[in-house]
């Protein structure tokens, strides 16, 4: 008769209460990272944050204690995402494309899926290795070694996987039938994408590309000996064949310098890049979100 | 009869329609095409730009840790070794911090919103660059972690990985930084394949009196292991190719040490540190570890892939 009532001291219901709060550490231990750095960034950086910040050059480390602004490492960061955006976009778009509207599931699709996969998996810093070979030594670019351009293509390398593979999953989540209304009233294929299962997918290609984005505005491995690090300000599009700062680079090279003054740079820099990743990131979340409960309805 | 062919022919589509159609689909296959393309020229690039230090060295590459471009020596041992150890390491620590944050949130200990709350939590982790994880780790961690760091040398010195006196960066902080980025890819995938466990089989669990942990550990768990395996090796690839933030904190010394409390080297922090300076035959040696490190990460990889694919349509 007792076995039919939960005993709270039996072996069984203990091991589960250990087991439970164990669990409930690891959470703890997974988010409280998250949550001192979110706070220490804000807190450190917020603090370095100035108009000047935005407006001036970075000075030569030095004993110098006005380190400047981060202006040329902000324009440098949109240009090489940018430049990495015009090259990763239509290429993954089309190749997204070609997968989930026109390919059958044959070999040739199949192993086009599976090299999206290990490419997502190359490390960052062999894509700036292959465009450091492929580029940067060769001079290819018109004689000029390092360069923003180069760096761009660099990044854009890291973000074809994510394009293709939103495409490719956007486009499958379209219904069939739309496809089918649209052919059988005599469109042809690519009306029938362009006009209707492109837009019909474009909520969720474009969260999954702009987080894509937001992913290679932080990446540093590819642009250290791609795009390298410039102190001067970005005037025209010549500059575009020359060294260029980001952010990213920025907050790698003031990180190990051993002033005060550059120190507080990288912060202020983390302080901006972090808070525009972490916004792109939660607000496409939301988006997202609020897509699909009006799908659903 | 006459009369169908001649609207057959009126239904016909126009040759330029039909032309824009070809041309669109072929676009579409050669953009497909350039991951290939990409991929392949990755490997044969990397491969052909490190075969003159591979025809001199040959596989002693792999296992001497001499770097020394003024004699023309190349050895990569102790980058390999870095790379390893930080990664298997890391990972060590990451498994069950991230499955149990996972069964955490797919289980019902607390309400829906709470267990999303978390869960979108540590994913916003992942989206942090890692650069910045690296300045974090020079600054706060490292100071941190400094005492214990020595409360570690003096209690278990005798042991190998904590034999050398703490000064400063070191491999162990590299490894805590790297559970901090493995943790988001671990928790995330753990977390979607417990949820893809069909409720019957806990409901069964259950039914013939298990309790809930029981069923964790003996029905849970197994069941979702294929693809908490496949996201464990997706997180080493990771781990192995993972650069800013380790190059910032693991101290870069190509000195060999087994201890985790002296500066190391990965093959990453190695590239990341010496490329945009080397040449001559120095930046040759540098291809070939980029080409030791691609390999590691592309096996890693495909087999993690290989793995989804065997084991993925159980259910």
């Amino acid at each position: 008769m007792n076995s039919l009532f939960y005993q709270k001291n039996s072996s069984r219901n203990i091991g589960d209460k250990v087991f439970t709060s164990l669990s409930l550490i690891c959470v703890f231990i997974a988010i409280l990272p998250l949550i001192f750095l979110v706070t220490y960034i804000l807190i450190k950086g917020g603090a370095q944050i100035t108009p000047e910040l935005f407006t001036l050059e970075p000075n030569p480390p030095g004993d110098d204690l006005d380190a400047g602004g981060i202006n040329p490492a902000l324009i440098g960061t949109l240009i090489i995402t940018t430049i990495a955006s015009i090259i990763a976009i239509p290429v993954g778009v089309g190749g997204g494309i070609y997968l989930a509207e026109y390919s059958k599931g044959g070999p040739f699709s199949r192993f086009i899926r599976f090299g999206v996969n290990v490419l997502a998996g190359v490390p960052s810093i062999i894509a700036g290795v292959f465009i450091y070979a492929l580029i940067v030594s060769t001079k290819i670019l018109f004689g000029s070694m390092y360069s923003g351009l180069a760096g761009g293509m660099a990044l854009s390398i890291l973000m074809l996987p994510t394009v293709i593979k939103t495409t490719d999953e956007g486009l499958k989540l379209v219904p069939n039938e739309l496809r089918y209304a649209s052919l059988g009233v005599g469109a042809s294929m690519y009306t029938t994408i362009l006009k209707i299962t492109l837009p019909s997918a474009f909520r969720s290609i474009a969260t999954g590309v702009v987080l894509g984005i937001a992913r290679a505005a932080g990446e540093t491995a590819p642009l250290i000996f791609t795009a390298l690090f410039s102190y001067y300000y970005i005037t025209g599009f010549g500059d575009l064949f020359y060294e260029m700062g980001s952010l990213a680079v920025l907050i790698y090279n003031f990180a190990l310098e051993p002033y005060d003054a550059q120190n507080k740079l990288a912060w202020a820099a983390s302080f901006i890049l972090v808070l525009s990743i972490l916004s792109v990131n939660i607000f496409s979340r939301i988006f997202a979100a609020f897509t699909e409960k009006t799908k659903r309805v | 009869m006459e009369e169908k062919l001649a609207l057959f022919k009126n239904r016909k589509r126009f040759g330029i329609e039909k032309n824009i159609d070809i041309i669109f689909k072929n676009t579409a296959l050669v953009l497909s095409s350039f991951v290939a393309i990409i991929l392949l020229g990755i490997v044969l690039v990397v491969f052909f730009q490190s075969f003159e230090s591979f025809s001199r060295y040959g596989l002693k590459f792999l296992v001497t840790s001499e770097w020394n471009p003024v004699k023309d020596e190349y050895g990569a041992f102790t980058a390999i070794y870095g790379t390893l150890i930080t990664s298997f390491l890391s990972l060590l620590i990451t498994i069950p911090l991230g499955v149990g944050t996972a069964i955490f949130i797919t289980e019902d200990f607390v309400p829906k919103v709470f267990r999303e709350i978390i869960g979108s939590f540590v994913e916003l982790l992942a989206a942090i660059p890692s650069v910045v994880l690296g300045l974090w780790a020079i600054f706060v961690m490292e100071p941190f972690f400094r005492s214990f760091f020595v409360f570690l040398h003096n209690f278990f010195g005798w042991v190998p990985l904590f034999s050398t006196e703490p000064t400063g960066r070191n491999s162990l902080l590299a490894i805590l930084i790297l559970v901090v980025m493995l943790l988001p890819i671990v928790t995330s995938i753990a977390r979607d394949s417990l949820n893809q466990v069909p409720k019957k089989l806990r409901n069964a669990s259950y039914g013939i009196g298990a309790s809930r942990w029981k069923t964790i550990f003996s029905v849970i768990l197994p069941a979702a292991l294929s693809g908490i395996m496949a996201g464990v090796l997706l997180a080493l690839g990771r781990a192995m190719g993972e650069t800013m933030a380790v190059t910032m904190i693991i101290g870069n010394s190509n000195a060999f040490s087994w201890s985790l409390l002296s500066p190391g080297y990965t093959i990453s922090s190695m590239l990341a540190n010496q490329f945009g300076e080397a040449d001559g035959s120095q930046v040759s040696s540098l291809f070939y570890a980029a080409f030791v490190l691609m390999i590691l990460s592309l096996v890693v990889n495909i087999f993690a892939q290989w793995l989804v694919k065997k084991f993925s349509l159980k259910y």
